[in-house]
């Protein structure tokens, strides 16, 4: 018993010791766009493992992080939604001149929860039928400014504008998709692919030439200069391994 | 200025938080008025239900509402099978949501009261013959008046300032749901500082308005 107890005592100091030997391990706060969280997770999960660096991911809205880091979030990086928001950033002495860079660029999928709902040319939207169709605040979200400019090309807005129910970002436009609530909605296709398919469900993954490119770039903040990890972190995500994540996960690079 | 979508918002808001609370006062007075007399061993179970918004997220409420309310939920189900079809995005889903978010700043002030009341004057009423409807109308709800006053006000409030439970299923549809909170949301998000401050700006002063008369004029707030 007694002998468990040191074990269990020693147990932890050893997990420090170990942890306060790899000379260099840095940790990097990123604030990551809610649409990346799925290959963000495994590309930290293989970044911690390759360079012994820890990786803090927190998901959410662009526009709520730009918020945030204008009054004194501790994020080193910001993986945006868009490509704005970082260049802004950027300019107004928040984000590390000449960091920027496009780690991804998106793409929209007209998505149902239910098989066989959506063909793959979107000819649904035609035939109507449903109730409700998601998708995100276009106003917060380029996902929601390329499906509007999706529907606009196809001379559906008038149509369809009143069926709108809006998600304040991706993710909760999943939600509304997925739960069933909305018959189909427009979201991202990292959130419903993996594997070069689409994991449940049916959809139409919207020809790129639809909508302006969703390019979501990557800035370095002010706070995350001279921070090893996070440089380490930006070099990682432009490798071979982290864009093959990415393209998996059904964005363009 | 607020604009006109402002506007919409704050008569959305406005028009759920009546219809909540008055629904709310409806519902809320049976349970109240059974908590406060019943020596059933169920009564803490209710109690605590009744409590769990105060200490649940909303964003969790929200959320097992939406499943709920959905096409695969139990409520989806039934209100479906009386031919209402679907809530979450409509109104009517926002005052259900809202009517279990508020719940307990309503039934809460209106069981204090009943309790404060005690056996005496339903018995005195008993003795002059009065039937138990005549004693609740008579005796009872004038003597619970503070009591309802708080829950009025806390519950409408309370409705007021509803954010996670709307945002979940709400769908943020111009006057339909996108009501005050997320309005000002969707503006700090768009970095609309000036508009999300000027709506900020109302929430804050209607909020403080709102406490101060309750504790100006309500008379529990006043030692006698």
């Amino acid at each position: 018993m007694k002998c468990k107890l040191i074990h269990l005592f020693a147990l932890p100091i050893l997990l420090a010791s170990v942890t306060a030997g790899s000379a260099n391990a840095d940790e990097v706060q990123v604030a990551v766009a809610a649409n990346f969280t799925a290959p963000m997770k495994l590309i930290a999960a293989d970044f911690e493992k390759a360079s012994g660096h820890k990786a803090a991911l927190s998901f959410g809205a662009t526009g709520k992080f730009y918020a945030q880091i204008r009054n004194g979030a501790p994020f080193d990086i910001l993986l945006a939604a868009d490509d704005e928001t970082p260049a802004k950033l950027e300019k107004e002495g928040f984000g590390v001149s000449g960091s920027r860079f496009t780690y991804a660029i998106g793409k929209l999928v007209l998505w149902s929860a239910r098989p066989g709902y959506v063909d793959d040319q979107g000819g649904v939207l035609k035939k109507g039928g449903f109730t409700h169709i998601a998708l995100a605040n276009p106003k917060l979200a380029p996902y929601g400014a390329a499906a509007v400019e999706v529907m606009t090309k196809l001379g559906l807005m008038g149509v369809l504008e009143p069926k709108f129910v809006q998600g304040e970002n991706i993710a909760q436009t999943y939600q509304f998709v997925s739960t069933g609530n909305a018959e189909l909605g427009f979201v991202a296709l990292s959130q419903v692919y993996e594997d070069d398919k689409l994991r449940s469900g049916s959809g139409w993954i919207v020809p790129s030439a639809m909508h302006a490119p969703i390019r979501q770039d990557a800035v370095l903040l002010t706070k995350g200069k001279g921070n090893t990890a996070a440089a380490a972190l930006l070099q990682y995500l432009r490798s071979d391994k982290a864009k093959a994540v990415i393209r998996a996960y059904g964005y363009d690079l | 200025m607020p604009s006109d979508s402002d506007l919409g918002a704050i008569w959305l808001t406005l028009r759920l938080a009546t219809v909540t609370t008055l629904l709310l006062l409806l519902i809320g007075t049976p349970i109240a008025w059974w908590l406060a007399r019943t020596r059933s061993w169920a009564k803490g179970v209710v109690g605590a239900l009744v409590a769990l918004p105060i200490v649940l997220p909303p964003s969790v409420i929200g959320f097992y509402l939406l499943l709920a309310m959905g096409p695969n939920g139990p409520i989806g189900h039934f209100t479906q099978a009386l031919g209402l079809g679907m809530l979450p995005f409509t109104f009517w889903g926002l005052v259900v949501g809202s009517i279990f978010y508020s719940m307990p700043f309503v039934v809460q002030p209106i069981q204090n009261a009943f309790e404060a009341i005690g056996e005496r004057p339903l018995e005195v009423a008993a003795t002059l013959r009065a039937s138990p409807f005549d004693t609740f109308l008579s005796v009872v709800l004038p003597l619970a008046k503070p009591g309802f006053l708080t829950a009025t006000v806390l519950g409408f409030a309370h409705t007021v300032g509803e954010f996670g439970v709307v945002l979940m299923i709400g769908g943020n549809i111009p006057d339909t749901t996108r009501v005050v909170s997320v309005q000002i949301y969707d503006h700090v998000e768009a970095l609309e500082y000036t508009e999300a401050h000027w709506l900020a700006a109302i929430m804050v002063a209607f909020s403080f308005a709102v406490l101060l008369l309750l504790y100006l004029f309500n008379p529990t707030g006043r030692r006698k």
